[in-house]
């Protein structure tokens, strides 16, 4: 029993900095309908700079000062970033957005790294609160105690914020509807800059009140996402109360977690996630998100038709340049564009589902990984031959695709994704945490492909021909029946039900079938590295497919493909420097402001602009 | 009698404590235009939604040539033959003209999930006949999200005839367009009853519409049917004029002259 209380006073401690971000995160999308990614890097620079005050000023009071502090220089750095990066970005479509906020993780990973260094800080101990306390027998850190004090008068205080005062009041309205409180004159633009600066000072609270616990280091960003992400989506989007509440249930959680259930603490935060999302939908304290017809807002799509000869005769000749490569003798080159072609895949079975469905898959690494643990896992304990491999893969990670969809299509927009997100979260930390399988953190090893196929030219042309077939296919499906059934869903629901489209069926078995798309890149992934690592399945893999895809150009049918292209060469080029992330961030945040149709798209209007090529409809 | 194309018996639906659609029964007759109209607010809305399948009715039962067709779902309903438009067009904005109508037929042709063929391909001529009908054949290969809002409303007629329904569902077809065009989609819409013997109800706000070519007029005030008839028996209704001239019974301050 004092054990139990002792355990519920830490999780409360913890869900202190959780509930802040989290907070935080929540606030900012209820205004500006944007999911800061960014958010795990405010928090972040939370904690580097209140390590770095508390270097400085002296005592209790300086301690204190420093965290407080920290929020005010996070929330400053808040502003800074949406001014000059999300403003100009509000008009772009949905989601767009969020390819910013990635960029400004670049950005500031590398800032951080120069400023801080690379090495781990661990937090300094809070003046005068060093020891414990015994509370019934059990020894409780006096900083924790100091913690639930807090967070309460936080919660408290925003609760006041909130409800009591006119700022609140407006940040509640425009929660609701933001056009209408444009309407009645209030001007947005400083709303939302406002409500960015206090959602930012949150998070920055939340780094620098967790050091003492924690500390700081440069992965602390993707580190608090999923957890944020977890908490923000129990406890509803835009709810502050149901921040607070999903907080203190995920720390407790956890604080039991690892203590009777060690190895698998990951997966009963996914999975109490899951469970409430069943029951409901929109979190504990959310309202149904008022989706109009999603996926299609800015300027509607244009009608697609199959390539023109011109078209296809320039693509033919391209392929056939990169079927000549290998005459290079490049070894280097093949596995470098070996690895181009399955990135490209991958990418365009994102955009099948994104682009075509209309479907917002924040979780596509999922698959991707997924089809290359099917793989790795089949060799490791089966000696299955590889040429059976490559067809059970793809298969594998279509049918876990078929699972997720099947739950996660129940919502719509940012709940969709983020539920996508969660279940692809589930799927990593499964494989993180059950080594005595998949080998957890040291990954599955030695899978090579057959004989045959060791040589890097044969490997080469065997990816070549494998994604350059799938992308086809892809490419084909889009214009058949079926395809045109996925973007009549996505363009209208409610014409498609009422002519006889059963809509659901058509995208789950959409999400199936770009779910195996993605299991063959995997597999030709495991089998051109000989290894495989729970990383392929991380948020990060799934956010770089979701970059190229809204970069390449979402409503344009070849922006998968062109977008992973450009981005991996480009990165490859970068890689080069020291403060690659930085360049590759700053690029990013200016395709999204300069070209906000993609790559494809910009380049399309460009031509049409000049008379290259004919203007549709006049 | 012969028996009706579209009938419902008794149809209600109450959201909480109001009553929304009361006690709803009338029949739709083969080749018949027929029009049911209310001020704002009467359930016109609530009662075609419960004919479509889109909302649960309270009690009651809708029969399509008398097969029970209550609890069953939009699409299932669309494929029993009756076809519809919205009140506010829904199309599929990213396609052209004629890939809307073509859809249209994929489904009806149960195509949907083949992903061999072009799409557009598909049932070209066939698509091209329905655009002709609705006067919108050159227009086809036009981008859909670029048309005129009347053009819209045409082009969502041809879709909606595209499985050869039954039965037409018009949710208010000329809101939203011009006094001129309004009149010119209702004349298309009688001639098309003429033509193919299809049965229409329509719901409509702009009288002259419904007077000019509706066979018969149903009229709904408050959830319930008060009158029926000809032209000429709605116009002459006292009923009919309370409700839309005043008199006070849409508020409720007058309960005695709907009982009347």
């Amino acid at each position: 029993m004092e054990l139990f209380i002792a355990q519920i006073l830490t999780g409360l401690a913890n869900a202190s900095s959780l509930f802040l971000v989290a907070c935080g995160l929540s606030l900012i999308f209820g205004v500006t309908r944007i999911v800061n990614f960014a958010h795990g890097s405010l928090y972040m620079i939370g904690a580097y700079t209140g390590y770095t005050l508390m270097q400085v000023l002296p005592g209790a009071i300086g301690f204190w000062a420093a965290i407080a502090l920290s929020g005010v220089v996070v929330g400053i750095v808040g502003v800074l970033i949406e001014i000059l990066v999300l403003r100009p970005v509000y008009k772009a479509p949905e989601l767009f957005q969020l390819v910013a906020t990635f960029g400004v993780i670049l950005v500031i990973q590398d800032v951080a790294l120069l400023l801080f260094g690379p090495e781990d800080l661990l937090g300094p101990r809070a003046p005068g609160l060093r020891g414990v306390v015994r509370i019934m027998g059990e020894p409780v850190p006096k900083y924790d105690i100091a913690l639930l004090v807090i967070t309460p008068i936080v919660a408290l205080v925003l609760w006041y914020l909130m409800t009591k005062t006119r700022v609140g009041v407006l940040v509640r309205a425009a929660t609701q509807d933001r056009e209408m409180v444009g309407a009645l004159g209030v001007n947005q633009a400083w709303l939302f800059t406002g409500v960015f600066a206090l959602g930012s000072a949150l998070a920055g609270l939340g780094g620098a009140l967790q050091l003492p616990k924690g500390g700081a280091d440069l992965l602390m960003d993707f580190n608090i996402l999923a957890p944020v992400f977890v908490v923000v989506v129990i406890g509803g989007m835009g709810s502050l109360p149901g921040a607070y509440l999903a907080a203190i249930i995920i720390s407790v959680l956890n604080v039991f977690g690892v203590t009777y259930l060690p190895q698998s603490t990951l997966v009963l935060m996914f999975v109490v996630m899951i469970v409430v999302l069943m029951f409901r939908p929109y979190g504990l304290f959310g309202r149904e998100e008022v989706a109009g017809e999603h996926g299609q807002v800015g300027e509607p799509e244009r009608p697609i038709k199959p390539a023109s000869f011109r078209v296809r005769l320039v693509t033919s000749i391209m392929l056939l340049a990169l079927a000549f490569l290998p005459l290079l003798g490049s070894t280097y080159l093949l596995v470098f564009l070996t690895d181009i072609l399955i990135f490209c895949l991958f990418a365009a079975s994102l955009h099948f589902l994104l682009g075509t469905g209309g479907l917002v898959s924040f979780g596509h690494a999922a698959y991707f990984g997924g089809g290359a643990y099917v793989a790795a896992l089949l060799i490791t304990y089966s000696d299955t031959p590889m040429e059976l491999t490559f067809v059970l893969a793809p298969i594998g990670a279509g049918l876990v695709a078929l699972v997720i969809g099947w739950l996660c299509l129940r919502l719509t927009g940012v709940y969709f994704a983020m539920l996508t997100l969660a279940f692809a979260q589930l799927v990593w930390s499964l494989v993180f945490q059950w080594g005595t399988v998949t080998g957890g953190d040291d990954g599955l090893v030695n899978i090579w492909p057959a004989v045959w196929l060791k040589p890097t030219v044969i490997y080469f042309y065997f990816a070549l021909i494998f994604s350059v077939c799938g992308i086809l296919l892809m490419r084909h499906v889009q214009h058949s029946p079926f395809g045109y059934a996925l973007r009549a869903a996505r363009d209208s629901q409610r014409q498609a039900e009422a002519t006889g489209i059963d809509t659901r069926r058509i995208q789950l078995i959409a999400f199936g079938f770009a779910g195996f798309m993605g299991g063959i890149a995997g597999a030709l992934f495991v089998f051109s590295k000989g290894s495989v690592f729970p990383n392929e399945l991380e948020i990060a893999r799934s956010f770089d497919a979701l970059i190229v895809v809204f970069l390449g150009g979402v409503k344009t049918l070849a922006g998968g493909v062109v977008g992973a292209g450009f981005f991996k060469g480009l990165e490859e080029t970068l890689l080069r420097f020291e403060y690659w992330r930085l360049l590759m961030g700053l690029l990013i945040i200016f395709i999204v402001i300069a070209a906000p149709e993609g790559i494809v798209g910009s380049l399309r209007k460009v031509g049409e602009h000049l008379g290259l090529k004919k203007a549709k409809d006049q | 009698m012969t028996q009706s194309v579209l009938e419902t018996r008794n149809l209600s639906k109450s959201f909480g404590a109001i009553k929304a659609v009361d006690d709803v029964s009338f029949a739709l007759q083969k080749g018949e235009l027929l029009a049911l109209i209310g001020p704002n607010g009467a359930g016109k809305s609530t009662c075609f939604n419960m004919l479509m399948g889109q909302l649960k009715e309270t009690s009651g039962q809708v029969f399509l040539h008398g097969e029970k067709i209550t609890g069953l779902l939009p699409r299932q309903i669309w494929r029993k033959g009756v076809g519809r438009t919205f009140q506010i067009t829904a199309t599929y904005s990213s396609m052209t003209v004629i890939e809307n109508v073509q859809m249209a037929l994929l489904s009806h042709h149960r195509e949907i999930m083949r992903f061999l063929p072009y799409a557009t391909r598909r049932h070209h001529p066939e698509a091209l006949d329905l655009l002709d009908m609705v006067h919108m054949a050159d227009q086809a290969d036009r981008h859909c999200a670029v048309l005129a809002y009347g053009d819209l409303k045409r082009m969502e007629l041809a879709i909606a005839l595209a499985h050869n329904p039954s039965v037409l569902l018009m949710d208010e077809p000329t809101a939203g367009m011009a006094p001129k065009e309004r009149v010119a989609l209702m004349q298309l819409t009688a001639q098309i009853v003429d033509n193919f013997g299809v049965s229409v109800l329509f719901t409509e706000h702009d009288m002259d519409v419904v007077f000019g070519n509706a066979h018969r007029i149903m009229v709904l005030n408050r959830g319930s049917l008060i009158a029926e008839g000809s032209a000429e028996d709605i116009r002459n209704n006292p009923l009919v004029q309370d409700v839309y001239l005043g008199g006070g019974s849409v508020f409720g301050a007058d309960e005695e002259v709907l009982d009347a």
